[in-house]
């Protein structure tokens, strides 16, 4: 185990940074990622995370998340239809052999698919580089297959990992990844072989994590997106932010919810220095335009004495 | 790179993967795509309705020397023994709560569906003679809250909970009992099949739905109710400590949405959850009556038993 993931160097954020300027003089690269879940009932067992807080078969949980398809999954999409932004989805694959009502939903509005793995409730913890070279193939292959699009973006399934799996994805043809945090606007990640970006997604502003671990109200959920958007569009004036609202529709899209994303939806895309994009987009604008500069401003980090 | 031990090679593979389900409990289908739904009008003379609204309080009984098994449900004790205060707490609901909860329900003519466990039909014979006067449907909600259904149990004791919960609730309410919700929603992979068999006709653990929908047992199909956990007070109230007016918003918001799509896509359900022990408490109660106002404030608000809504949905499926 390593005391570092050594995936990026420390480029501050204190006003020197190169400039990121987003097309038609956007300040803020605004995207939103459904994650597009398929959970089994009861899936085999990896020993470094169970699937389930109850025993199998946890009827309450898995039917839970299993709304988000039936339901809530169609209250979200007309919310993001009514403002125009695209979903950039976040997809367990195997979800285009079992719900492919959805992938079509997604795939006619134009909507990007990224990978999310295979099923939530397979982990990549424990796997050799050949399973999750084969996790990853099983992407590429099934996505390309459903839906003609090339895979280009990356969140581990339930943000599990093993040291490989950002090399891996880079390795094989990806340009971006969702799975770090630490920076509101996008930064190269050091991988060994190919252009790897990171891409702001955000877990402050992601359903799960403020509906079921901070706990609040979906009425105040639509002023924390509402705060969030404002200061970044304040601050996108210097130079170009990102923000990403990270949803499951077992989460905003029940009826008690939905009110208050659609209310949020509107106040951002009511502005006009807004770039609504998908993740695939804000990746390669920033690959091609600012990936060099930002690489070459930041400062190698030493390692700490034991 | 550093290079794990590796899984079992069953660990990518997908027996299941397929379309559909990864079970075969009830077939995949989304709600918006299904045929319209009209509720019977809520008064003669009126349209059909769009909405049923299905109340659904709790009477439970938490016993002070809770076991757990296999892990404690919403409510259990907390304390070493003897946990007095949350024994009591919970105690509350069947003596003082669930009667402001009545009081609140006939006010409005409501009739309520009441997930009972037997232990309180044989503890308080008097608490399920007064929801029987009321026109309440008793809806079976296991032995107690320490009698969990899981897999693991021996079947046959498994067996024993169901039909000792329903004779006991059978004869104390003269109702034939269709409805079942097992304490804490936990399920073996046996139980939709032992509460069917058993007579049951409509289950209410399942949360993946805003309507009924068809689930399969080994007695033949039965009906999956839409009973929520995720805006129950329980949730709302004790598990994200939000104020009685987040409750009452959230079950008004909720209402809105679900009014709003029954104009374009037929009849929805809009099922209130409560905890007696919770909501019925004298500074709550305001909120669940301020938001019944709310609801019953708009035209094609059916207020009907869990028994009634599956009966109404049943009559409008196609063969």
């Amino acid at each position: 185990m390593a005391r570092d993931p050594n995936l990026y160097d420390y480029l501050p954020n204190d006003g020197s940074r190169p400039k990121i300027t987003w097309p038609n003089g956007a300040r803020v690269a605004f995207w939103v990622a459904p994650n597009i879940e398929f959970y089994e009932l009861d899936p085999p067992k990896n020993p470094s995370r169970g699937a389930w807080a109850r025993p199998a078969p946890d009827v309450l949980n898995y039917s839970y998340r299993d709304y988000g398809n039936r339901t809530g999954f169609q209250r979200m999409m007309e919310a993001m239809d009514h403002c125009g932004v695209r979903g950039s989805v976040s997809l367990n694959v195997a979800m285009c052999e079992h719900h492919p009502e959805i992938i079509k939903a997604c795939a006619e509005r134009g909507w990007e698919f990224y990978s999310h793995g295979t099923y939530n409730t397979r982990y990549l913890f424990n796997m050799t580089e050949a399973q999750e070279r084969a996790v990853i193939q099983d992407s590429i292959d099934t996505i390309k297959k459903h839906t003609g699009q090339k895979l280009d973006g990356w969140l581990a399934p339930a943000l599990t990992y093993t040291d490989n799996t950002l090399d891996l994805v880079a390795d094989m043809g990806l340009t971006y990844v969702c799975d770090l945090f630490h920076d509101d606007q996008p930064s190269p990640v050091k991988v060994k072989k190919g252009r790897l970006a990171s891409i702001p997604y955000s877990l402050e502003m992601n359903d799960v994590i403020v509906y079921n671990i901070n706990l609040v109200s979906p009425r105040r959920y639509a002023e924390i997106l509402k705060r969030q958007f404002d200061r970044l569009y304040e601050e996108g004036a210097e130079s170009g932010t990102v923000m990403c609202i990270p949803l499951h529709p077992y989460l905003v899209g029940w009826p008690y919810r939905i009110k208050a994303f659609e209310e949020a939806l509107d106040y951002i895309c009511g502005h006009d220095k807004v770039w609504l994009a998908t993740g695939r987009e804000i990746a390669k604008h920033f690959l091609d335009n600012h990936y060099d500069a930002f690489a070459k401003a930041a400062h190698p980090v030493a390692e700490a004495p034991l | 790179m550093s290079t794990p031990a590796g899984m079992p090679a069953s660990y990518l593979e997908y027996g299941k993967r397929r379309y559909g389900m990864d079970h075969e409990r009830y077939a995949w289908s989304q709600l918006h795509t299904r045929p319209k739904v009209v509720w019977p009008a809520e008064r003669s003379g009126a349209e059909g309705a769009r909405v049923a609204l299905w109340v659904i309080p709790a009477l439970e009984w938490f016993p002070l020397d809770m076991k757990g098994k296999p892990f404690k449900p919403p409510g259990a004790m907390v304390t070493s023994y003897p946990d007095l205060r949350h024994y009591t707490l919970r105690d509350y609901g069947n003596r003082v709560g669930i009667f402001r909860i009545m009081r609140a329900l006939e006010a409005r003519g409501i009739k309520a569906s009441v997930a009972t466990n037997a232990a309180v039909a044989v503890r308080y014979p008097a608490l399920i003679k007064a929801c029987v006067d009321k026109g309440w449907e008793i809806l079976a909600n296991g032995l107690d809250m320490d009698h969990l259904h899981y897999e693991g149990l021996p079947l046959e004791e498994e067996q024993r909970l169901v039909t000792t919960t329903l004779d006991i609730l059978r004869r104390a309410s003269g109702q034939k009992v269709r409805g079942w919700l097992s304490p804490a929603k936990s399920e073996s992979f046996a139980t939709p099949d032992l509460v069917a068999a058993s007579g049951c006709d409509y289950l209410c653990d399942w949360v993946n739905d805003d309507m009924p929908y068809a689930f399969n047992t080994a007695s033949g199909p039965v009906t999956a109710m839409p009973h929520p956990c995720d805006i129950d007070d329980y949730q709302i109230l004790i598990n994200n400590h939000h104020t009685e007016d987040d409750f009452r918003d959230a079950l008004c918001d909720q209402f809105d949405v679900l009014y709003r799509e029954s104009a374009t896509q037929g009849g929805r359900v809009m099922a209130i959850s409560l905890h007696p022990w919770i909501t019925g408490q004298p500074y709550r109660i305001a909120a669940l009556e301020q938001a019944l106002d709310h609801i019953l404030s708009r035209k094609g608000v059916w207020a009907a038993t869990g028994a009634q809504i599956v009966d109404a949905w049943k009559a409008q499926q196609p063969a």
